[in-house]
């Protein structure tokens, strides 16, 4: 993304919770921005990426962002890194003894929950770093406070010396609406300065700094219960009082706009003193907190007699429609169940993700889906949805480059009953080179017998395509230093004659290399070499047809999984020898098909052809 | 709340909904109201369901629509407007591309599209009020202008006059000159007659 203009400071505009951070980060005169995409935390840096003056890189993994903006504070720089909620799990060492050292320019880690799941392996609440790290902790309710919080941030973080974190959710990141902003402030780093028992973290100085962050966090504790960031709203409605922060707040706001609320800006430290003067405001203290129930037992520790999650779901989101009904069932005193999940659905077919037309992956899966006997170690990216219909193909996925141990674990653990099932693992180019790498050299140097299918399709595909070592474009797209995964994999052990690069639309070579290769007492990589279709290397063909005459019903075509494949009508017969055949006879919608010619492979008949018939059949390399 | 206008637009990712809730937007902030826009969406570009909640007036406070409190449904598939006619107030109108797009896990025969998605929908007693928003389109030259025809479906449903959304939208296309914008004022046009000609007596 190139760098335009930023609007003009005092414009009123519609910005997501993302877009509206990054405003923010620019306005604070941030130098170093870097993150790892993820949803629903992604937008950040790509919005950042469009700002004029300051850095922003996509890192390899959000450790490595955390690093880096580590290092640009210690010049005494603003510096801002961002991720998704399981990313601070991977950056949760730096975070662990930068909470020690402190900072020096502004340090500010916005981490993104995506709380109700609609894009990650878990749910998790990032809340819970704040006391664990003794780090300050944010959480804006709407965009004009994700960028009001965003900006305060790093003067927050100058004044104590201290990494803030800035709590979002998908309810925050993904919402829009109508921020003013500011102008941007001229900071100037103020220079490293040597200190080793501040900035070499050994054991002799870092016991000297545990009793300074202790201190730190007690002055935090004192500021929570001053700060305008933590606003005790009186009511009219004594019934019930109720303690909150981010997007619950509003949930509680619209559902009982006469009650007193304690909105909690600055969720750690907690501000005991504001929740007790609450507490006198109605019978009832209700702490109403998406997942877990952190504050509802910090405040029963603290004495308090608080409700939270004995009546609200500990999962999803605590939308109007789950809190409302909840508090009135508290309210007469009705034995309530939490409801399991915030939003059932209604009973109609599901509609779960696809991969595109033409996608590289649906090479792999259908050609995974037609071998027997292999368990088959996933990982995480578009390609995880080859755990689902029609391939059915991955049998575990847990994180990010999990595949790679996952699939030692698998070989050095199996049994007799598992003794004759090869094991293969299979990655994508951004996980493998976010995690993978280090769980690849573990399989090779301890003498695994792994097959690793390496998905090099140029891209993050599940985050809509950001840029990687692998297509050697920078954050911005700018020309990029680019990996060579054979010389890199060759360099982790795996012998030369076991990496082969394959074309994932050539399924006969891909059949021959995988059978081949799972049945060698070695580790092997096999890399398919095709871009996805959200990149600039992708490149459309003629669309294809079925030609309904020739059609027989096989639904070979089917099993490919593409999404321009339909079916137009099934039918069942008796064959001459006695057994029943459901057929399915299918067209392809020529808007959607893209003509990569996987699924004219497997149609025995020959019936799909090219919209305008350009050559008698393309079996191998589509045109 | 008082003074919100709730509208609840729906489809499957690709479909342009994001895209019509933000100029829908757009036409509230000209109005001067305060607006929150949301999406309930997971990896959509990839034929997921799409949601996206909008609500304006004087001051927004919570971006979701509760269920049984919107004020209009702007549906781009049938069989996902049938899934989200229960966020509709009683009585409240739904607009409805009848377009089916058949999901792999229905073509594989795991699970099945409803006969009549419509047809459900008035059998609950939902107000609905169908047209074919691609065959419009087709009609004036070029599918992308579904998305035009959607929004002309929706504008006299709402409580500024249809001028400013359309404004709205000739403001996006003005880039790319007039041959295009003259196209999106045709397609406006079309979705608002088809919106008018298939209203039910009640309406
Ligand atoms: C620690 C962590 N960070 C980020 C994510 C979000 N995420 C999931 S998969 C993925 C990368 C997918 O890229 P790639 O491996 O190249 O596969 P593709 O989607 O292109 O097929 C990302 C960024 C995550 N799940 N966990
Ligand atoms: S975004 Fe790319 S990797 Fe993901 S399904 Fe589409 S083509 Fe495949
Ligand atoms: S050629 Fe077949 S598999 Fe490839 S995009 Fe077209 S319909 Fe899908």
């Amino acid at each position: 993304m190139a760098a335009v203009m930023p609007a003009p400071a005092a414009s009123r505009l519609l910005m997501s919770g993302n877009e509206a951070v990054a405003r923010a980060v620019w306005e604070a005169g941030t130098k170093v921005c870097a993150g790892y995409p993820g949803t629903p935390a992604t937008e950040m840096l790509e919005a950042l990426s469009a700002y004029p003056d300051l850095y922003t890189e996509w890192s390899v993994n959000e450790k490595v962002s955390l690093e880096v903006a580590i290092g640009a504070s210690m010049m005494g720089a603003r510096a801002f890194c961002a991720m998704k909620h399981v990313g601070l799990n991977v950056a949760a060492d730096p975070l662990m003894t930068l909470t020690l050292t402190g900072v020096e320019g502004g340090l500010v880690i916005a981490v993104a929950d995506d709380v109700g799941m609609s894009s990650s392996q878990n749910e998790q609440d990032s809340r819970f770093w704040g006391r664990f790290a003794h780090v300050p902790m944010l959480e804006p309710s709407d965009s004009q406070e994700a960028c009001d919080m965003a900006r305060y941030a790093f003067e927050l973080s100058e004044e104590y010396q201290v990494p803030v974190i800035l709590r979002l959710t998908s309810r925050i990141c993904h919402v829009k609406g109508l921020v003013k902003v500011g102008e941007r402030f001229a900071h100037q780093p103020k220079g490293f300065s040597k200190n080793a028992e501040r900035w070499v973290m050994v054991p002799g100085h870092a016991k000297r700094r545990i009793p300074l962050m202790l201190a730190r966090e007690q002055e935090l504790k004192r500021f929570s219960d001053r700060t305008p960031l933590n606003v005790l709203e009186p009511g009219s409605d004594r019934r019930v009082a109720f303690v909150t922060s981010g997007p619950a707040y509003m949930h509680v706001r619209e559902s009982f706009p006469d009650a007193p609320v304690l909105k909690l800006g600055l969720s750690y430290p907690w501000p005991l003193e504001k929740v007790a003067q609450l507490a006198e405001m109605a019978d009832t203290l209700v702490v109403v907190e998406e997942t877990e129930p952190l504050l509802e037992n910090e405040l029963k520790a603290a004495g308090f007699a608080a409700h939270g999650k004995d009546f609200l779901p500990r999962m999803g989101e605590l939308a109007p429609e789950v809190v409302k009904p909840a508090v009135a069932r508290l309210l007469r005193k009705e034995a309530s169940p939490a409801p399991e999940s915030a939003t059932p659905l209604p009973p109609l077919f599901p509609r779960p993700p696809t991969l595109c037309a033409s996608c590289p992956h649906m090479g792999v899966y259908y050609t995974l889906s037609q071998l027997k006997n292999l368990t088959i170690s996933g990982d995480i990216g578009c390609y995880t949805l080859g755990a689902g219909h029609p391939w059915n193909s991955l049998d575990s996925t847990i994180c990010m480059g999990a595949s790679m141990g996952i699939a030692l674990g698998m070989d050095k653990g199996r049994g007799e009953a598992d003794k004759n099932k090869k094991v293969l693992a299979v990655i994508g180019d951004s996980t493998f080179m976010h995690m993978g790498m280090q769980g690849l050299l573990d399989i090779t140097w301890n003498r695994g017998n792994v097959t690793v299918l390496l998905l090099d399709n140029g891209t993050v595909g599940m985050t809509g395509g950001q840029n990687t070592p692998a297509n050697g474009r920078d954050i911005r797209g700018q020309g990029a230093p680019r990996i060579d995964f054979r010389k890199l994999i060759e360099a982790l052990g795996v012998k030369p004659e076991r990496i082969h690069e394959v074309d994932p639309y050539q399924l006969p070579v891909l059949f021959k290399t995988v059978r081949e290769e799972v049945k060698i007492d070695d580790v092997s990589v096999i890399i398919t070499n095709r871009p996805c279709v959200l990149i600039e290397e992708f490149k459309p063909f003629k669309p294809y047809v079925v030609q309904e005459d020739k059609c027989t019903g096989c639904g070979n075509c089917v099993e490919v999984g593409c999404p321009a494949i339909h079916v137009t009508r099934r039918d069942r017969v008796l064959k001459p020898s006695g057994k029943e055949v459901d057929l399915a006879f299918t067209r392809i919608d020529s808007v959607a098909c893209t003509g990569c010619g996987l699924c004219v492979q497997p149609c025995a008949p020959e019936a799909i052809v090219h919209y305008e018939p350009v050559m008698p059949r393309i079996v191998v390399q589509p045109v | 709340m008082p003074n919100i206008t709730n509208i609840l637009v729906c489809g499957i990712g690709g479909q342009g909904v994001m895209t019509a809730t933000e100029i829908l937007s757009e036409a509230a902030i000209a109005e001067g109201h305060d607006v929150k826009k949301t999406e309930v969406a997971g990896m959509s570009q990839r034929g997921g369901v799409v949601t996206s909640h909008l609500r304006f007036g004087p001051k927004v406070l919570s971006p979701q629509i509760a269920p049984g409190t919107a004020d209009v449904l702007l549906g781009f598939e049938a069989a996902e407007a049938l899934r989200w006619a229960h966020y509709l107030k009683p009585g409240a109108l739904a607009l409805v591309n009848d377009a089916r797009l058949v999901p792999p896990v229905v073509e594989l025969g795991l699970f099945k599209y409803p006969d009549d998605p419509i047809g459900e929908m008035k059998a609950r007693g939902v107000r609905t009020v169908s047209f074919d928003a691609a065959t419009l389109a087709r009609d004036l030259g070029d599918l992308r202008l579904g998305n035009t025809v959607m929004l002309g479906a929706i504008a006299d449903q709402l409580p500024f006059s249809a001028e400013v959304l359309l404004d709205c939208i000739v403001k996006r296309f003005a880039r790319k000159g007039e041959q295009v914008v003259e196209a999106n004022r045709r397609a406006f046009a079309a979705g608002r007659a088809a919106a008018q000609a298939a209203a039910p007596a009640t309406a």
